[in-house]
């Protein structure tokens, strides 16, 4: 870890006590202290609704709408960013505190050159500069984010750059104008490893030469870990652990930040994965005590009845709780529980030769695979890979499909959108994004209700029941029978759409990046309840381009890449050893959250 | 949220659609109105067609609205002359969203040549102007009100089932009808139980719109001779036949004005809001 020494005037960021309420008084955010030195980089970690983007946006000085900073300040630099009127604020932003937004698609107008865009800011900030001088800046920051910087590709308009591209570009929006901080909310959520590993460098050296303080927003640890000095973890609005990167990862004190760290599955071993009881509080009902005591394995009645604040325990460490843990924190590794050589028995599912094209574009080429019974293969790959378009020509949601399959020794079509009703009941599919799976104008009754009169001949009250103990298995309460999914978590959404497939009872079940909408304590509560379901019988093919996720819960490992299976065999065997120069990649650019920190690889400029 | 005791049943006007302020308003309004139409006949002082004073008369005693350009109470033709706008406009806009939905909603889901086909089909009749095609209509096969409404449904279809068609065609894409259509469900089960439902709510802030757009044709057609016959009381007439006097005996005109005006915020606001409440049930 590098040292940086803290500039003489104390902090570049320091925030103190801010809060930030919703219109109706509750707090999102309550007394953040967080203060960063020159030239580190933070990694704020939470779960969804923690409160991280309320931060984020906090250090600009921005309330989203129905919400107001009500308490606190926010230096910048000495510079109160809570004080400072709208014109102030023009002024301040950019030049002090830049963001980095999560999505670059949306972040840029697609109807500028990206040239334009780095003009537009230098423009704006300092109209003292000459074209040529600004040219100069541009060309500079460009290629220091690792842009060409050609007058060519200075004219290209948003969508003719690659994902990673524009990525780069907004780094070079938020570095143009030399900031003093940089807020950084999820940057890397919608790019591929690789793509990641590459970007989260640039933002690493930059800061690093530059002497830039920068607030990483998080939900991924395992990211945050290879980039970051110090850590701080939200829960439920407030600051439960603060404290260096390092010792945070050998020994993390909080309860709820052991729990975070037990839920995440990690790339090079293959851990057991331990899910968070309970859901985390919203605003308005979030307990007096102690935010986490409800979901805490050890909470005492001081938990309940008295809320602790943020203490110092060590010299580089602040926790917020009455048993902060002193405990190394172990992983339990179930290497042996998974038998690679299960698959002796005949596969559930064979298939062969499949090709598929839309429109005119072939996507798959001469696929090839079969899934062992009672097995869970793990169907890997990038964004365009074919792993989704794969797995839906499966369930005869395919366009243009040849090829041979063979499920249970019958073999079927599968291009043939009218495929037989048994087939259809016996391969079931989970899609990836809970919200939109589900019929948000029925009750979970109707839709379970619906799936088993499709295909069993029973009566609404035995109906009723099949439903009832669907929803067992998945380990959610009756009531939910009359909710509709909108009233629902992701996570609860998703075992509806997971019981929703069990009622048919199928023999396959194809689980489609199910958690990759979900947080991670949520995920790991999904994945235990897939493997449950798997060693009751259940085949399960389960589609990611998470390889923690596989080392997690698959036996087999199926590599897709541009349509074609590059790689294919036991789990453990494809991740350690890989033979494919492609999977090698894959696995050298997965962030690790155990282990050695992977050291920085060079900078490549594109 | 929090406040909230599932123990106390709230007041009907505290629960569903009615909690939207907005709409309650429009629902007031849409109320009074529909009222005064249709117990409005039963009350007029005087018969709709007697004149029994001077023509732009000044308001006066019984008179309280004054006369209008042949003498007739003004009052009297107010209070009878809602229902047939009203009854023509509602059916003519209902007419139009049943049929434009089922025919927007079968070409998004069909999509291919069953859809260039309807799209087609719309273009060529959003081509004629409105009320070109309404007048064209009326002046070749007569002025029945039945078949005015038609017409004018007709010229509101095309409408309806472009919008039912671009709706449709974001929530087929949506996995939830994957699912279906992976499960082996009937097009029929797929069409009206997973997807009707959740393109109903633009269609019915649609229908506010309609309606509106209907009085506005429907006074129109009055106005050239194709609609309600001139002995007749009717809003809209009653516009067109004393705009010569709005500077001498302005609520001849104002009044059915008011009316039409409060009847189309009323339905705008009831149709927004039962929007919003809709929307709510689909957020997230």
């Amino acid at each position: 870890m590098t040292l940086v020494a803290i500039a003489p005037g104390g902090p570049t960021l320091d925030v103190r006590g801010l809060t930030v309420t919703l219109d109706n008084g509750a707090p999102i955010v309550s007394d953040i202290d967080l203060p960063i030195a020159h030239g580190r980089i933070v990694g704020l970690v939470g779960e969804s609704g923690s409160g991280k983007s309320t931060i984020a946006n906090a250090l600009s000085g921005h309330a989203r709408r129905g919400t107001a900073i009500t308490g606190g300040h926010v230096l910048i630099d000495g510079i109160d960013m809570t004080a400072l009127d709208a014109q102030g604020l023009r002024n301040a932003r950019g030049r002090i505190v830049a963001n980095v937004a999560q999505d670059p698609a949306t972040a840029l107008n697609p109807m500028m050159r990206i040239g334009d865009h780095l003009d537009e800011v230098l423009v704006l900030h300092h109209a003292d500069l000459r074209a040529q001088e600004r040219r100069a800046r541009i060309e500079e920051v460009a290629q220091a984010v690792g842009l060409p910087t050609s007058h060519e590709f200075l004219r290209r308009f948003p969508h003719q750059l690659s994902g990673g591209q524009q990525q780069r570009v907004l780094l070079a929006l938020a570095f143009v104008l030399r900031p003093k901080l940089i807020v950084l909310d999820e940057p890397t959520t919608a790019l591929d490893v690789t793509t990641q590993a590459q970007v989260l460098t640039v933002i690493r050296q930059l800061c690093r030469e530059r002497g830039i303080a920068a607030l990483y927003v998080s939900h991924d640890l395992a990211v945050v870990r290879n980039l970051v000095d110090d850590i701080v973890v939200l829960y439920s609005g407030r600051i439960v652990e603060r404290g260096a990167r390092d010792p945070f990862f050998e020994a993390p004190a909080h309860p709820y930040a052991r729990g975070l760290l037990a839920a995440i599955p990690d790339v090079s071993e293959r851990v057991v994965l331990h899910a968070i009881p309970g859901q985390a509080p919203t605003p308005s009902d979030r307990p007096a005590g102690c935010v986490f005591a409800p979901r805490c394995s050890s909470q005492t009645e001081r938990c309940i009845a008295e809320r602790p604040t943020l203490e110092r325990l060590t010299s580089d460490r602040w926790v917020a709780c009455h048993h902060p843990s002193g405990s190394r924190f172990e992983v339990g590794t179930n290497a042996g529980l998974i038998d690679d050589q299960s698959s002796e028995a005949l596969p559930v599912l064979t298939a062969g030769n499949i090709n598929l094209y839309y429109d005119e574009r072939q996507i798959l080429f001469d696929v090839g695979f079969d899934l062992p019974r009672a097995g869970c293969t793990a169907l890997v790959g990038e964004s365009g890979s074919g792993k989704t378009t794969l797995a839906r020509a499966l369930v005869g949601l395919g366009e243009a499909v040849s090829g041979t399959v063979v499920f249970d020794g019958e073999p079927f079509a599968v291009a043939s959108a009218i495929r037989p009703k048994e087939i259809r009941r016996r391969i079931q599919y989970v899609f990836q994004n809970p919200y939109r799976a589900l019929n948000p104008r029925q009750t979970v009754g109707d839709i379970l209700k619906a799936a088993i009169r499709h295909f069993f001949p029973v009566d609404p009250v035995e109906a009723s029941a099949r439903a009832a103990a669907a929803l067992e298995r998945v380990a959610l309460p009756h009531a939910i029978l009359a909710r509709r999914p909108h009233d629902l978590s992701g996570g609860e959404r998703q075992r509806v759409a997971i019981a929703r497939a069990l009622v048919c009872e199928p023999d396959l079940l194809i689980c489609d990046e199910i958690t990759s909408a979900l947080d991670v304590s949520v995920q790991a509560a999904i994945l235990a309840l897939i493997a449950t379901l798997q060693a009751d019988g259940l085949t399960v093919l389960f589609v990611t381009h998470d390889l923690a996720v596989v080392r997690a819960i698959a036996d087999k490992v199926i590599v897709l890449r541009g349509g074609r299976i590059v790689e294919q065999g036991p789990a453990d065997m494809v991740l350690d050893r890989p033979t494919h120069g492609y999977t090698a990649k894959l696995m050298a650019d997965s962030p690790r959250l155990h282990g050695d920190v992977a050291s920085v690889p060079p900078l490549a400029f594109a | 949220m929090s406040s909230r005791d599932p123990f106390v049943r709230k007041p009907f006007w505290r629960r569903g659609p009615l909690r939207d302020r907005q709409l309650r308003i429009g629902f007031v309004f849409l109320l009074a109105v529909l009222i005064f139409a249709l117990a409005g006949p039963s009350l007029a002082p005087h018969p709709y067609d007697a004149l029994v004073g001077p023509p732009y008369g000044a308001p006066e005693g019984a008179a309280w609205l004054g006369y209008d350009y042949l003498g007739r109470d003004v009052w009297s033709r107010l209070l009878t002359g809602g229902r047939s706008i009203l009854w023509m406009s509602i059916a003519a806009s209902l007419i139009a969203l049943a049929f434009g939905t089922l025919i927007g909603l079968f070409a998004g889901f069909a999509k291919g040549r069953v859809d260039q086909t309807v799209v087609w089909g719309t273009d060529v009749i959003l081509a004629f102007p409105d009320l070109i095609l309404v007048l064209l209509v009326v002046s070749m096969l007569g002025r029945e009100p039945w078949l005015i409404v038609i017409t004018v449904a007709i010229a509101f279809v095309p409408g309806v089932i472009r919008l039912a068609r671009s709706v449709t065609l974001g929530i087929a894409g949506q996995e939830f009808v994957d699912a279906a259509r992976m499960m082996g469900y009937s097009r029929r089960h797929i069409l009206l139980v997973e997807i009707m439902p959740n393109v109903l709510t633009p269609l019915l802030v649609h229908l506010g719109v309609m309606l509106t757009w209907a009085i506005a044709m429907l006074s129109g057609l009055s106005f050239l001779g194709y609609g309600v016959a001139p002995p007749a009381a009717d809003w809209g007439l009653m516009i067109n036949e004393n705009r010569a006097g709005l500077m001498i005996q302005p609520w001849t005109v104002l009044a059915p004005v008011a009316l039409i005006a409060i009847f189309a915020l009323g339905t705008n606001l009831v149709a927004e809001g039962a929007g919003r409440y809709n929307a709510r049930i689909e957020e997230r």
